[in-house]
């Protein structure tokens, strides 16, 4: 038998103290999602449940959110999420040479966690770091004028 | 020729206060660079109506894009006050126009010019609750925005009574978690309130029915960020900036295979030449110009002739473009463009909300088209039906400007490089329908 799911006393804290800055608590889903995923990695279907009883609204209506934003993850992740930027600025400096290298390198295509969690290979919109193209963003950390060489170099510092 | 650029109080309204070492501009710099003087100014001096008339005669323009009077929007709010209730300022910092990097250097250098554009702006308009709405990539955004909010607050900036005034507001951070269309104006207020980012039906406007309801005013950063320089020094001053009927200066840059990529702080009416060949230095060695978008993703190509035209909202709207973000990005001649169609509308595709049919379901048959031209597997029709789905995508066929933004780009490069389209046609496919009176199946899986 399954135990219960449980959010913790500080991720309810953190979402109750959201609460005072807006007039409807609907608007704390989208960072109570996100409060919840930075602590556990993901969003499982229990902790949706379990928020949308915080927020007095239904879960589907949560659900409904997580699966419209592309930064809440529904299923588990690896440790590390490797962000690479495929819109346009970086397409004409060459990302897919870095995305080829990357899928590779980790033996998965994109979308995927490779074998030991360490890692997940995902798209993202313009990061607003055209001058320094190609770019990728691994969890918080943005990373400049790539190569398909730097690129492997990099993976090394995140275990 | 490397042009360097001196930047003055004088002539560079938006970033005079950088660092050359490009850190943070925190409070106390901020401040003995003259920061806060417009609004302590506008709170003892002025009154929110002449504040409004102030940045409409500066003929400041949103920066957002789409280039609508500021003054004009601010206006639009009703005059009527009803102080139990809020009204509410939202700072637009969802920047994620593809070849966009504008809004993150002022974030990130100066965010106390933009609090203080924040604060002016709230005091015209007596909103008293604002949102900075940041996108949740903007990792050092947010923490220097967090910290600058508190150092305002301390300050007694941000608060009730603010300076003995009489004026009260609360500013907070929200971030996103990622998708392009909340950028956009109602769509961005329907994810503040927690809901999915589909925009919403005008009329009710947001200045009259925006934020939980409430009159609600949506400004992009860049806009905000000009507010105190023009209640400063005025109107005439901000308009003596500028070189053609737009007025101010604007972030502007190129990115591309060009020498040396970036953004500067340019009068409104330089050329695109000149930032191409004196800022960002000209094409890489052995490359030369195809084609270029004045700003962002979707906006319409233009080519190596266009070049000599002056960067302002009319001129490049004449030549069939849009200004847009002003972020120009140069395409050099190894680049095929129904690649590089392809590769921008994959990202309009993907990023279509999904709310109205003609784009959900309009952009993965375009993009699906050009997947089978760039693979050389294109049927003789294939080009035709493109174009009628330019139409069927067009300025009021569709919800809100997220599919006519990304047939601009498409439409443009037809127009100027059709051949390149007829080239990924394969001479032994056929169109079973030669007259494309309606629907077409699709014979390819969509994968992003």
């Amino acid at each position: 038998m399954s135990t219960k799911f449980v959010l913790s006393s500080f991720e309810i804290n953190e979402i109750e103290n959201q609460k005072k800055h807006y007039e409807s608590y609907r608007a704390i889903a989208i960072e109570a999602l996100k409060i919840v995923q930075k602590q556990r990695g993901w969003v499982s279907n229990q902790a949706i449940v379990e928020i949308s009883k915080i927020l007095n609204i239904s879960a589907s209506d949560v659900e409904s959110i997580a699966t419209f934003y592309s930064q809440i993850y529904r299923q588990p992740v690896g440790r590390n999420i490797i962000r690479y930027c495929d819109s346009v600025v970086c397409y004409l400096t060459g990302y897919q040479k870095i995305k080829k290298v990357l899928e590779k390198h980790l033996s998965i295509q994109t979308g995927h966690t490779t074998i030991d969690k360490r890692f997940t290979l995902l798209p993202i919109c313009c990061l607003g770091n055209c001058d320094h193209s190609p770019t990728i963003m691994i969890n918080e950390d943005l990373h400049s004028k790539l190569t398909p060489e730097s690129v492997l170099n990099l993976l090394e510092s995140y275990k | 020729m490397n042009k360097k650029i001196v930047r003055m109080e004088e002539t560079h309204p938006l970033t005079w206060r950088m660092r050359d070492d490009k850190k943070t501009v925190w409070i106390e710099e901020y401040s003995n660079k003259n920061g806060y003087s417009a609004f302590k100014k506008a709170l003892h001096q002025i009154t929110p109506k002449d504040a409004i008339n102030l940045v409409k005669e500066s003929g400041l323009k949103g920066r957002g894009g789409a280039g609508f009077s500021t003054g004009l929007k601010w206006s639009l709010m009703p005059e009527k006050i009803n102080n139990k209730e809020h009204r509410y300022l939202l700072c637009n910092a969802d920047e994620m126009e593809p070849g966009t990097y504008k809004d993150r250097l002022l974030i990130e250098q100066l965010p106390h010019q933009l609090i203080e554009g924040i604060l002016l702006s709230a005091f015209a308009i007596q909103a008293t609750r604002g949102y900075i709405f940041l996108r949740g990539e903007y990792i050092k955004g947010e923490y220097v925005l967090k910290k600058s909010i508190q150092e305002a607050i301390n300050s007694g900036y941000i608060g009730l009574n603010i300076l003995n005034s009489g004026f009260n507001f609360d500013l907070f951070l929200h971030t996103g978690a990622g998708r392009y269309i909340c950028g956009e104006e109602t769509a961005l207020i329907n994810s503040l309130e927690g809901r999915r980012a589909n925009p919403r039906f005008k009329p009710p406007f947001p200045a009259t029915f925006g934020l939980w309801g409430k009159p609600t005013c949506v400004n992009n950063v860049e806009t905000l960020s000009n507010v105190p320089s023009i209640i400063l020094n005025g109107s005439n001053w901000y308009k003596n900036l500028s070189k053609s009927s737009d007025t101010g200066t604007k972030l502007m840059g190129f990115s591309g295979k060009v020498n040396n990529p970036g953004v500067w702080e340019l009068p409104f009416g330089i050329t695109a030449r000149e930032i191409l060949e004196d800022y960002a230095l000209g094409m890489r060695s052995g490359l030369s110009l195809k084609a270029w978008q004045p700003g962002g993703a979707g906006t319409d190509f233009l080519t190596p002739k266009h070049l000599d035209l002056s960067m302002d909202f009319t001129t490049i709207s004449k030549a069939g473009s849009r200004l847009g973000t002003a972020l120009a990005m140069a395409v050099d001649n190894e680049i095929n463009m129904v690649s590089l169609v392809y590769n921008i509308e994959k990202f309009f595709a993907r990023e279509s909300c999904g709310l109205c049919t003609p784009c959900r379901d309009g952009l993965p048959w375009v993009v699906k088209i050009l997947r089978s031209l760039k693979n050389k597997d294109g049927q003789s029709n294939d080009i035709k039906i493109l174009e009628q789905l330019c139409i069927s995508l067009s300025p009021g066929k569709t919800f809100c400007a997220h599919a006519p933004g990304a047939i601009e780009p498409l439409q443009s490069a037809i127009k100027y490089f059709r051949s390149e389209f007829e080239d990924g046609i394969s001479i032994n496919k056929t169109n079973l329908n030669k007259n494309i009176t309606g629907i077409q199946s699709n014979k390819f899986n969509l994968k992003f």
